[in-house]
């Protein structure tokens, strides 16, 4: 039976072959086609090259699904949560994108690493509430086989934000919506707060609002490092390289009222490398900016903003570099184990750093002293003049202090509400934005990086809905702001 | 009902006894008179203790609190498991009596079985010794505890650093507290230090300044 069904099958193959070379061979050539079989096959196997002369090890790869511009914790967050929504295992090529592998200037290692509910907005409530359970549990949702756990240093203590009589209402606002929200907050009166706190000095306080849980410190570098790991074992692809160019494709589309609106999809981003004129054009179907302090420069170079002010073409994000000090100095007789993070109606705000009487603190500027963002150089005459006043006049033990560093980093400082930009540009749509959260970024990455995730992987916000921080409120001048920055 | 009875050990320790009789029990002195009197002293509780406490999430969530837990009601002495690890019945007679000290040293207690102690506004007594998974989250989610809690014992617990011993800043009732042999905390003896001068009403229990 067998040998006459192999009888029979070459006699086919035979006979196919026959009637091919009878008709002449124009349409199937056989003997062209499996030279060139053969000679493919010869390239892949080891020992050859692909038609390439050279090595491209180092490069990104010619195609990713996902781009994600920027490898701070953000764009770390985004890529864990697509990786983790994808819904087939290795669905999705995800790149990470970042310029700097030493993270010398982004604002993620340099911050102080609060985490609080107390924001105006129930929407950042909500992603702080998350995020602070994502911290709460990072073992389960980081870990890595045969890699030891992630401590984070937490350092539950609370935040502490002092009103004077004029803010003293807005706090009492903030603070129901907050409880509202779900965060553990309580209002404390000047008696109250010298009571709890006798190192304070409640001249000018007319109320407090102190967290009484899942508000605190802890170490940014840790949750970076075990965002990284993490991200990696889940198959992400990492690149050192500068996104220097974005090609995209126009389509002319009229909309509802008859006018002519230009749609743009990126095709390719082009990663240039390290010290050299080397780029990639890697071809991609989204493209995340989540290039914190740098996230304007780069929407600049997918066109956002290039048309006249006021249209929707001409709106450009409206996110800066701002440059922020941060001071560590020693007290012997300073506050207790128990201080939180103390934030002053002036401004100034420190926080303890470990068991021996150190603090870390310092004051945004107000707009007309903002620091030159060129470099990241420390301003010492800075915490004299605008920061050591008001510590000195809040807490009277830190008229002694004694300054032993300090250092210098960026908010992506949103100018127009201070307030996140997530979400798709209306019109360059596969461009997603996670940025400008000018100083509370930290601790709303995780949170992000899952709204993030769902509005790429299932077109709309599943769980928090951030449709408040999507890019066209830029367009309509309706504000979401924050109230409450540190 | 006699049998359980008298499988319930007085193994209350000695400075708890200051602690017991603050509803007025004094019958509970002379320990002879015990087994034949607690029969009926259930049941006057029973009838007579009306401030309600919920212990209804307590049955409820029994599993969360396993293996060698012990409570105190009230005035009464320890509840223990008996030796195969059940509890008696006799756990429900007590449903309106105020818990007022929990043993769950050594058990498998996470921050979200600790919402099961929260509700226990009069709890006075907390032991969460060599409890594994307790860590500075979970401490700073006992602060609705801070009104009633006059001792709290930590000792032993692997994941307790110095960081989750500063949000015991808000138990100012605290009187007795022992954080000794606790691993992770990086430098016990100033971490004492500092502790003691954040809760000054308290006597502390730490490692040795040595």
């Amino acid at each position: 039976m067998l040998r006459k069904a192999l009888q029979l099958s070459s006699c086919r193959r035979l006979s196919a072959r026959g009637l091919s070379t009878r008709r002449g061979g124009s349409t199937l050539d056989w003997g062209g086609k499996v030279s060139e079989i053969k000679k493919k096959i010869r390239s892949v196997l080891p020992g050859g090259t692909w038609d390439l002369p050279y090595d491209t090890s180092h490069l990104p790869p010619e195609h990713a699904d996902v781009v994600i511009v920027g490898g701070g914790v953000i764009g770390l967050s985004v890529a864990y949560w697509l990786k983790r929504l994808e819904t087939q295992r290795g669905a999705i090529r995800v790149l990470v994108v970042e310029r700097d592998h030493t993270y010398r200037q982004a604002s993620t290692g340099l911050s102080v690493g609060g985490i609080r509910q107390q924001f105006s907005c129930p929407e950042n409530i909500r992603l702080s509430l998350f995020s602070a359970s994502f911290l709460r549990n990072i073992n389960d949702y980081l870990a890595v086989v045969d890699d030891p756990p992630l401590d984070l240093q937490f350092n539950p203590s609370g935040y502490l934000l002092l009103a004077s009589e004029k803010g003293a209402a807005v706090m009492e606002s903030n603070v129901k919506v907050q409880r509202q929200e779900g965060a553990k907050v309580c209002l404390l009166s000047p008696e109250q707060l010298r009571s709890k706190f006798p190192w304070i000095n409640t001249e000018g306080v007319a109320l407090a609002s102190y967290g009484l849980e899942n508000e605190g410190w802890f170490d940014p570098w840790c949750l970076l490092q075990g965002l990284r790991r993490k991200v990696q074992s889940m198959g992400v692809l990492f690149c050192q390289g500068e996104v220097t160019r974005f090609i995209s494709s126009s389509a002319h589309m009229e909309n509802a009222s008859g006018e002519e609106v230009t749609l743009k999809r990126i095709r390719e981003v082009h990663v240039k490398m390290d010290h050299s004129l080397e780029y990639q054009p890697v071809e991609c179907a989204v493209v995340i900016n989540a290039a914190g302090a740098w996230s304007g420069q780069i929407a600049e170079l997918a066109g956002i903003g290039n048309g006249p002010p006021g249209t929707l073409q001409g709106t450009k994000l409206p996110v800066e570099l701002r440059k922020r000090y941060v001071y560590l100095w020693h007290c012997p007789q300073g506050p207790g184990l128990e201080t939180p993070l103390v934030a002053d109606t002036s401004g100034a705000y420190f926080r303890r750093e470990g068991l021996g009487n150190s603090y870390l603190g310092g004051c945004s500027p107000t707009e007309e002293e903002e620091p030159d963002p060129g470099n990241l150089e420390v301003d010492h005459d800075f915490f004299q003049e605008k920061v050591w006043p008001h510590l000195a006049q809040r807490v009277p033990a830190f008229e002694t202090l004694k300054v032993r560093s300090a250092w210098a980093g960026y908010y992506d400082y949103n100018t127009f509400d201070q307030n996140g930009v997530v979400g798709p540009h209306p019109l360059v749509v596969n461009m997603y934005f996670a940025t400008g959260f000018s100083g509370h970024g930290l601790q709303q990455a995780p949170a992000v990086g899952r709204a993030v995730a769902e509005i790429v992987l299932e077109g709309s916000f599943q769980t928090i809905n951030l449709s408040p921080f999507l890019f066209s409120r830029f367009y309509f001048g309706e504000k979401f702001q924050e109230a409450t920055i540190i | 009902m006699a049998a359980p009875r008298a499988s319930l050990c007085l193994v209350a320790p000695v400075w708890n006894r200051g602690t017991r009789g603050v509803r007025g029990l004094n019958r509970m002195v002379a320990p002879q008179g015990n087994q034949r009197k607690r029969r009926t002293l259930v049941q006057f509780l029973a009838d007579h203790f009306y401030d309600v406490q919920a212990l209804r999430e307590y049955f409820l969530h029994k599993q969360a609190l396993k293996v060698h837990q012990e409570n105190r009601f009230q005035g009464q002495e320890w509840i223990r498991p008996n030796g195969r690890g059940h509890f008696s019945l006799d756990f429900l007679k007590f449903q309106a009596v105020p818990v007022e000290a929990v043993d769950a040293s050594g058990c498998t207690l996470n921050y979200s079985g600790l919402d099961n102690l929260l509700p226990l506004k009069e709890l006075q007594s907390l032991w969460l010794q060599r409890c594994p998974h307790v860590d500075d989250w979970c401490l700073s989610h006992l602060h609705p505890l801070a009104d009633s809690l006059q001792e709290l014992s930590l000792a032993g617990c692997p994941r307790i650093s110095e960081r989750g011993l500063a949000c015991l800043h808000h138990f100012q009732k605290l009187r007795k507290l022992d954080i000794s042999d606790l691993p992770s905390v990086s430098n016990p003896g100033l971490t004492r230090i500092l502790v003691e001068e954040m809760l000054p009403n308290c006597e502390v229990l730490g490692a040795d300044w040595a």
